[in-house]
């Protein structure tokens, strides 16, 4: 997946969970949870729809890899390398 | 539900469990890739999520209803009685709505009145922060700052954050010597998970952010209609339902889950989720021979949460209840302490008024009394003794609803108790806890599937996963604590019918003792 497949992923992700949310002009470089209204169980949710639609395994101690896009890019583009997007799903 | 034979299967709290003269596990499959032992709010909504991930999910429920503690019960006369409706935080909402369905999560409606009545303070609130603050500017004279303060402390905590302070220390750095100030705050949150003066302020804290916030919320239609909804749910995702079903064991070989032996039976399973109490779960359901010696210490050196006892008053058909309020927090003590909350015969209760609008299209109301209670003050009363406490819990409980709704005893014709005893009849708790284990309980909850692999618990422990949305978050954690494993485990099946055949033979013939459980109860 290319950066940009893997923000649209993550943004899929959180529509599904947060579908009140505008998702159109999030800075990639700030916080997810400073910029919406995502708890710690919307963050549990992210991590369970990563699992069931590409597979992904994240251990606890490296969510908080996940609390920027950048941050999801960084961390998730070699877990995610050769695996296709998946949304509306 | 089919009212006389359900009553014909429990009969009350002294009484036993009649054998059920059909087999409770007809259709079960030999193997799952997840059992669930226990169906509260968190067992119920765990099997849901991992059924919707595509695992195979069978519950487990040694009572007739599903819920748990969430739970209800007909009398004669057309009586229903919620045990558990009083309310919950508007965090439920979305928990329903994203855990189970839309259907669901717009039943959920913010109750009308909460008062508080004490020889301190009488005061109705909505039960919100900017409410609570006005209140304690104005009716109790702090400073707007003060208050706003101990709010933004309390926002701020983290669960990982330090546990040093106890809720006693942080009331008295905030408000020092204020006693009708603590009463305010910590009265609501005691009712609702047993926390007291001595527990974690952390825990404290986060249970007060979600719950004194943003008004107190109900399930309309009742508590029936709620697990009706999640029992349609979960059979529309495939999840098999057994009710009146003892499991006898969790099943261990090799430091790994391999199913659960259940009415003499073996079902093999991947993983198993138990919605059992946590000291339960240890040291009857996998016992203490496969768990390290430090985990089992650790484990029994757990506190339990207290008890609680309940009376059920039924208005009877054609009487109107006068409205009052929907939550009456009242007590005639001239000042607050934790531990006389759960005082025999204390001088603290908390009414629920349920008018007909609990369920829309019916004419009739009940108000359920709720009181703390310790185990030890009811369990080893003889069978006159039990009998006579209890008629003073009802007399008490008439005398002091009299004050709040005048000659309401001529509106009554269905009267009932429930003491520590009942509760643990029912829902099988050690020593009858309303609200699982102390704080400490949780780290031992989060460990246990290093002790044995693929076992889960999801009962209440910690004040934090207590009550309604507590124990159905609770239940998401853990629930994705399975999958993980699930998924590594069984990389290639998350589909329903393929599931990998795994060596699981049938564990060796147990002890007669670890399976008499059923006749053991004495409430």
């Amino acid at each position: 997946m290319t950066r940009e497949e893997i923000i649209e992923a993550i943004k899929d992700i959180i529509h599904t969970i947060a579908p009140d949310e505008d998702l159109s002009n999030l800075n990639t470089s700030e916080r997810l949870r400073d910029q919406i209204e995502l708890d710690s169980m919307d963050f549990l949710d992210i991590v369970m729809e990563l699992r069931k639609r590409y597979g992904v395994q994240i251990p606890e101690e490296e969510y908080k890899e996940l609390a920027t896009l950048d941050g999801c890019v960084a961390y998730l583009g070699p877990k995610l390398a050769g695996k296709s997007l998946k949304v509306g799903v | 539900m089919g009212d006389t034979k359900e009553q014909r299967y429990f009969k009350g709290s002294t009484d036993g469990k009649a054998p059920s003269r059909t087999d409770p596990l007809k259709g079960a499959k030999e193997r799952y890739d997840l059992i669930v032992i226990g169906s509260g709010l968190g067992g119920l909504t765990a099997a849901n999520l991992l059924a919707r991930a595509g695992h195979s999910v069978a519950i487990l429920e040694q009572h007739y209803n599903f819920g748990g503690l969430a739970t209800w019960f007909k009398r004669r006369g057309g009586h229903v009685f919620d045990v558990s409706l009083h309310g919950f935080p508007v965090g439920m909402k979305k928990t329903c709505r994203k855990y189970w369905n839309a259907e669901i999560a717009d039943s959920i409606q913010r109750l009308d009145g909460i008062r508080f009545e004490n020889p301190q303070f009488t005061l109705d609130t909505e039960f919100t922060r900017a409410d609570f603050t006005d209140k304690l500017v104005t009716v109790f004279g702090l400073e707007r700052a003060r208050v706003e303060a101990f709010y933004a402390e309390l926002a701020g905590m983290n669960f990982y954050d330090d546990a040093g302070e106890t809720v006693g220390q942080l009331f008295e750095r905030h408000f020092p010597g204020r006693n009708d100030v603590h009463r305010l705050l910590l009265e609501p949150i005691s009712y609702a998970n047993g926390s007291t003066m001595e527990d974690p302020a952390i825990a404290y804290g986060i249970v007060f952010s979600n719950f004194m916030s943003q008004g107190v919320y109900t399930f309309q239609g009742g508590t029936d209609k709620l697990v009706r909804a999640m029992k349609a749910e979960l059979e529309k995702n495939g999840v098999d339902l057994f009710n009146k079903v003892q499991v006898e064991r969790v099943v261990v070989e090799g430091g790994a889950v391999r199913g659960v032996l259940a009415e003499g039976r073996f079902l093999g399973a991947h993983a198993v989720i138990s919605n059992a109490n946590l000291k339960s779960t240890v040291e009857r359901l996998v016992g203490a021979e496969h768990v390290s010696p430090a985990f089992l210490a650790g484990v029994r050196g757990v506190r339990l949460n207290n008890s609680s006892t309940q009376v059920y008053l039924g208005i009877r058909e054609g009487e109107e209840l006068p409205w009052v309020t929907d939550l009456l927090f009242t007590s005639t003590r001239a000042t607050f302490d934790s531990p006389a909350l759960c005082d025999l015969h204390g001088e603290s209760r908390t009414f629920s008024f349920y008018y007909p609008k609990t369920r829309p299209g019916s004419n009739r109301a009940t108000i359920v009394s709720s009181t703390n209670a310790r185990w030890s003050d009811w369990a080893h009363l003889d069978d006159a003794a039990y009998e006579r406490e209890k008629a003073r819990l009802v007399a008490d409980t008439l005398d002091a609803l009299d004050r709040h709704v005048p000659g309401v005893r001529a509106k009554i014709d269905h009267v009932e108790a429930a003491t520590p005893r009942t509760f643990a009849f029912y829902t099988q708790h050690p020593e009858g806890t309303s609200f699982g284990t102390k704080f400490e309980g949780l780290q031992y909850s989060f460990d246990l599937p290093k002790e044995v692999r693929g076992l889960y618990h999801a009962g209440s422990v910690g004040i934090i996963m207590s009550g309604w949305l507590g124990a159905a978050n609770y239940g998401v954690i853990t629930a994705n604590k399975a999958d993980a494993f699930l998924r590594a485990e069984l990389p290639e099946a998350p589909a329903k019918d393929v599931l990998v055949p795994r060596p699981a033979p049938l564990p060796a013939p147990l002890p007669q003792d670890t399976a008499t459980t059923r006749q053991g109860t004495t409430a």
